[in-house]
């Protein structure tokens, strides 16, 4: 053997194969090695039979989550108009942009919130507050980018060392700035868990941005769209892996009101820093013109993302400026009562226009003292005067006269004591008392003395502003009621009630508060020159004078002033009711009814003028939507397909 | 030195067979997987590595081994050349220094093809020793002549065919009369080194392991492809889903569908009836290749069968364990299954050496 060949076989042993014996003494471990091939291939069965067989409907659902992703393209919500197809609430268009978790690198936070142009500490604090979150989850750093911010995520969404960002685009419903008009047109928001569970929301889907109040919700099948869906396949990380279909969504319908407005601007000025609501409504066919309600609200921040601040400022304000108090508010009427009781005592025959009270400042029913308001006395006043000047001892009498079923019947044709059934959501009903609901309410008998308080819109009467308006616009014109609505009908009429009434009874009680506020009434500082301006003051009291002496802070307890008129009087075309909450006297609500109803018929006369006819009037709070999206919502714009 | 009394009837079918409904297998489900992909073609390229291997496992076969193994010092010195001139001249494919790349659009992994070479290493050097037990001599000096390819293979770094020389190396220790007490202390050693070598691990391997300790720790990390192959074997259940019905497939939520993961592709769509019958046809082949082991002709021919046998043994436990979330991820493919040139043809080269030693059984 050479040197060579010996040390190799040193190292891989010698290579004298051919001589070498069978196997010799590893037939038990062989035995071994066998045991654990079926050890292996059972412990490998065993995992299997584990997955496929006993927890096998547990992996087929996290399968089934797994892969396809239906996410939606949202519909543009449909504009809101006025009566002159003037934009009072339409959506803008704004992105947000998502920020991916994963591989997000610390360095780049700092450029990536100057970019966003937000604080590079509150971009922290956002990714902190969605720290337990999944990781696979992005987060919306920030909603409503602007166009530079756009192109900054355009610019570095694909950047080495960038997290994934996306742009997300959103219809965002835009308000009217100021409140105005916020109770009316109400606002959006995310349809709750617990409305899902309701009837009435129970085909909308989780997520769903649906109306919430106001005409958003109550016409909310006509101004919501239906979302598109872009099927994607989705691992579960959210990476989009690719589409597979697309369906796009359709746009709301457009919504024209029976709103005008120049009234509504007018109104919500006049009402500026006052709490308190404004109706106005044209009798001949319950349109209304214009509803205020204030304090007032931002809509804009309601809808969507709202702030926890911003909510609990709204909801823990005393004076509750969500309520829309046009139809919320369930107040005595004071004053503003009277002329129904006067039209009832004039039908029933239980006086006439000639009739006669003597008015000492006060006058004894049933054992007890009642005041007027005027501590000297009217004197001798008949219904005329006794209208114009208010007087309290006159409708005490003549309260007295009919007896409380007999107001409570006139009152409810009137509108009082039941919803109007306004197409807003939430109206609140009021109460007109009497023997019966008393009995059925309080199991007592009705004391006659609780009629004198009734007779001047005291005691347990509640009305809204809504159904004052409704009210005295329907005796306005001879005793007939338009159902309100602030939506034009599509047959263009409304349930009517009416009252078979003696016209000549109507012009005896149109004739007084002709004189309240032309003849030196009580609502005198309403008076519009050239204008014939029926009105009709109310002051109510929230608590009774022998209370209010024992009260600390009286501010809280200041009367009601409210205010009813329409015009013209023997043609009323508009009816106005307006409550000032702590307004302390009825007189002084009475220049804000006359400011819409002067509102009214400039713009009237304007447009007779200009000869302009239905052309809408142009002011710098109001813009003119596009004729093309009154007729044919636009299909919503696709999203750009990211896979 | 082809015996004249070898014929090729004597081949072991019942192993053919078991490896031919592997590899056919295979190859359906890579099509099943690769549909649709850029990959599309690789069914068919997988085939045509299958016509390959089973021309080379009957060149292998007409060998007499013992050929090879007096051949052992030459091989053992062009591959550990080879080796190192991957290491030293190979583009890094993935992080990883382990591939030639070959005219034609094909790549040649040196590493696998190390492991015959290692196998007959191992198999010439303990035919060698005479004794009914391995010295602690033996057992260094073996341990330093393997040691020098897979450091090698370790550099690369191909940590996953690092691992599977191991287990040719354990079993054919094993059977070559390895002391008990040698092996308590080897168990020892490699207790103590384990901890240690976590020093040495890359960021992504720790990741791996930390990950087959708790998939749920990183679900969206290295723990994401554990979790897809739990779900897509999982909700195959019972029957399966069908051919190419599999959505943890089809939609891509699966990684390596059609090599590392190939198994867990097929039981989405074939379900647990269909895992049964691949682990039985496994089952078959290992028992066969033992069978050939026990009745070759010499103790050389034991030991390339059984280091046959532990090879396969350890990539079915390891690659199959993996996708039921039981083994960590590795990156150790299922022979005869899963899609790779390399690796397809390494194990007909292995198979090749079986038969050869089967063909032999009656020379003496």
């Amino acid at each position: 053997m050479q040197p060579i060949e010996r040390n190799i076989g040193k190292v891989f042993g010698a290579g004298d194969l051919m001589r070498t014996n069978s196997a010799r003494g590893a037939g038990a471990r062989m035995l071994i090695f066998q045991v654990v091939v079926f050890a292996v291939l059972l412990f490998l069965i065993q995992g299997f039979w584990q997955l496929q067989v006993i927890d096998a409907d547990v992996y087929a659902a996290r399968a089934d989550e797994n892969h396809i992703k239906s996410l939606p393209i949202l519909a543009p919500r449909g504009n809101i108009l006025d009566r002159d197809r003037r934009i009072i609430v339409d959506n803008r268009s704004s992105f947000n942009v998502i920020l991916s978790r994963i591989g997000l690198n610390e360095a780049v936070l700092m450029p990536i919130a100057d970019g966003l142009g937000v604080d590079a500490g509150e971009l922290q604090a956002r990714l902190n507050r969605f720290r337990n979150r999944a990781r696979y989850e992005p987060i919306i750093v920030k909603e409503g980018l602007s166009s530079g911010e756009v192109a900054f995520v355009e610019a570095h969404r694909q950047m080495p060392g960038y997290p994934d960002m996306e742009l997300i685009r959103e219809q965002r419903r835009l308000y009217p700035s100021d409140g105005i008009a916020s109770h009316l047109v109400g606002y959006v928001g995310e349809v709750s868990e617990r409305e899902l569970d309701t009837l009435e929301y129970a085909r909308y889907n989780e997520g769903d941005v649906i109306g919430k109040f106001g005409v958003e919700r109550s016409y909310n099948n006509v101004l919501m769209g239906e979302d598109g869906k872009r099927q994607v396949v989705v691992d579960n990380r959210g990476n989009h892996r690719y589409n597979i279909g697309t369906k796009p969504a359709r746009g709301g319908r457009d919504l024209v009101l029976t709103i005008d407005l120049d009234l509504q601007v007018v109104a919500e000025l006049a009402m500026e820093g006052r709490r308190g609501a404004v109706v106005a409504l044209d009798p001949r066919n319950g349109e209304v013109l214009a509803m205020v309600s204030r304090p007032s609200f931002d809509p804009n921040r309601m809808s969507g993302r709202i702030r926890a601040e911003d909510w609990r400022n709204i909801v823990n304000d005393p004076f509750n400026p969500l309520m829309n108090r046009a139809i919320q508010a369930q107040l005595a009427p004071g004053s503003t009562f009277k002329p129904f009781v006067a039209i009832a005592a004039l039908e029933e025959g239980v006086i006439d226009e000639n009739f006669r009270v003597s008015c000492s400042g006060g006058a004894n029913f049933f054992g007890r003292y009642f005041k007027c308001h005027k501590r000297g006395g009217h004197g001798s006043v008949n219904l005329r005067t006794a209208l114009a000047q208010s007087c309290d001892v006159y409708f005490y009498t003549v309260g007295n006269l009919l007896g409380i079923d007999k107001i409570a019947e006139y009152a409810r044709i009137s509108g009082f004591g039941a919803k109007t059934s306004i197409d807003l959501p939430h109206e609140v009903v009021g109460t007109v008392p009497d023997t019966r609901w008393k009995m059925e309410l309080f199991r007592q008998k009705w004391y006659a003395g609780e009629t004198i308080s009734v007779s001047i819109g005291q005691g347990a009467l509640t009305v809204t502003p809504l159904q004052l308006a409704h009210a005295i616009g329907g005796l306005a014109i001879g005793g007939e009621w338009h159902q309100p609505h602030v939506v034009k009908t599509k047959t263009g009429e409304e349930e009517v009630r009416k009252a078979n009434w003696d016209p000549e009874n109507v012009r005896k009680v149109v004739g007084g508060l002709f004189a309240v506020v032309n003849e030196g009434g009580t609502g005198g500082r309403a008076r519009i020159p050239g204008i014939p301006v029926c009105g009709k003051t109310g002051t109510s009291q929230l608590i009774s004078n022998e209370a209010l002496a024992n009260v600390a802070n009286k501010d809280d307890f200041k009367d009601n002033g409210w205010y009813v008129a329409f015009a013209p009087c023997d043609q009323p075309e508009i009816a106005v009711a307006v409550l000032w909450e702590a307004g302390e006297h009825g007189s002084t609500a009475g220049p804000i009814a006359r400011d819409v109803i002067k509102a009214h018929f400039d713009k009237k006369q304007r447009l007779e003028v200009t000869g302009r006819g239905q052309a809408p009037v142009e002011t710098a709070l109001i813009r003119t939507a596009p004729a093309a999206t009154v007729e044919a919502p636009a299909p919503a714009p696709e999203p750009e397909a990211r896979p | 030195m082809i015996a004249r009394n070898v014929s090729f009837r004597d081949l072991d079918w019942l192993l053919m067979l078991a490896v031919l409904g592997i590899c056919l297998l295979g190859i359906l489900q890579i099509f099943s997987a690769t549909s649709g992909t850029v990959l599309a073609d690789s069914w068919w390229k997988q085939s045509l590595y299958l016509a390959v291997g089973l021309g080379l496992m009957l060149v292998v076969c007409g060998i007499d081994y013992h050929v090879l193994l007096e051949q052992v010092p030459v091989l053992y010195v062009v591959t550990a050349v080879a080796l190192l001139g991957v290491l030293l001249f190979a583009p890094p494919i993935n992080g990883s220094r382990s591939w030639i790349p070959l005219p034609g659009g094909f790549n040649l992994q040196v590493s696998e093809f190390s492991k015959v070479v290692i196998l007959l290493v191992v198999s010439r050097y303990l035919a060698e020793v005479r004794s009914e037990e391995l010295t602690l001599g033996d057992l260094m000096r073996l341990g330093a002549l393997v040691g020098v390819p897979w450091v090698l293979v370790l550099l690369e770094p191909d940590l996953g065919t690092a691992l599977t020389i191991l287990p040719i190396l354990a079993v054919g220790t094993f059977l070559g009369g390895l002391r008990w007490q040698h092996l308590v202390v080897i168990l020892l050693v490699i207790a103590l080194i384990l901890p240690v070598s976590w020093f040495f691990l890359k960021d992504y391997q720790k990741a791996r392991i930390m990950t087959f300790a708790d998939p749920g720790a990183d679900p969206l990390g290295s723990g994401y492809q554990v979790i897809q192959s739990l779900i897509a074997v999982g909700s195959g259940g019972m029957w399966g889903k069908g051919i190419a019905q599999g959505s943890q497939t089809q939609f891509r939520f699966l990684p390596e569908t059609h090599t590392d993961f190939i198994m867990s592709t097929f039981a989405e769509e074939h379900g647990f009836a269909g895992v049964v019958v691949v682990l039985g046809l496994y089952f078959v082949l290992l028992m066969q290749i033992i069978q050939n082991a026990q009745m070759a002709p010499d103790r050389a021919g034991l030991f390339l069968c059984m280091g046959v046998a532990a090879l396969v043994l350890f990539h079915l436990l390891v690659n199959v364990g993996m996708v039921i979330g039981r083994m960590p991820v590795t990156g150790i493919p299922l022979p005869l299954m899963s899609y790779g040139g390399s690796s397809l043809l390494t194990m007909f080269l292995l198979l090749g050496l079986v038969q050869s030693v089967r063909l032999r059984r009656l020379v003496r």
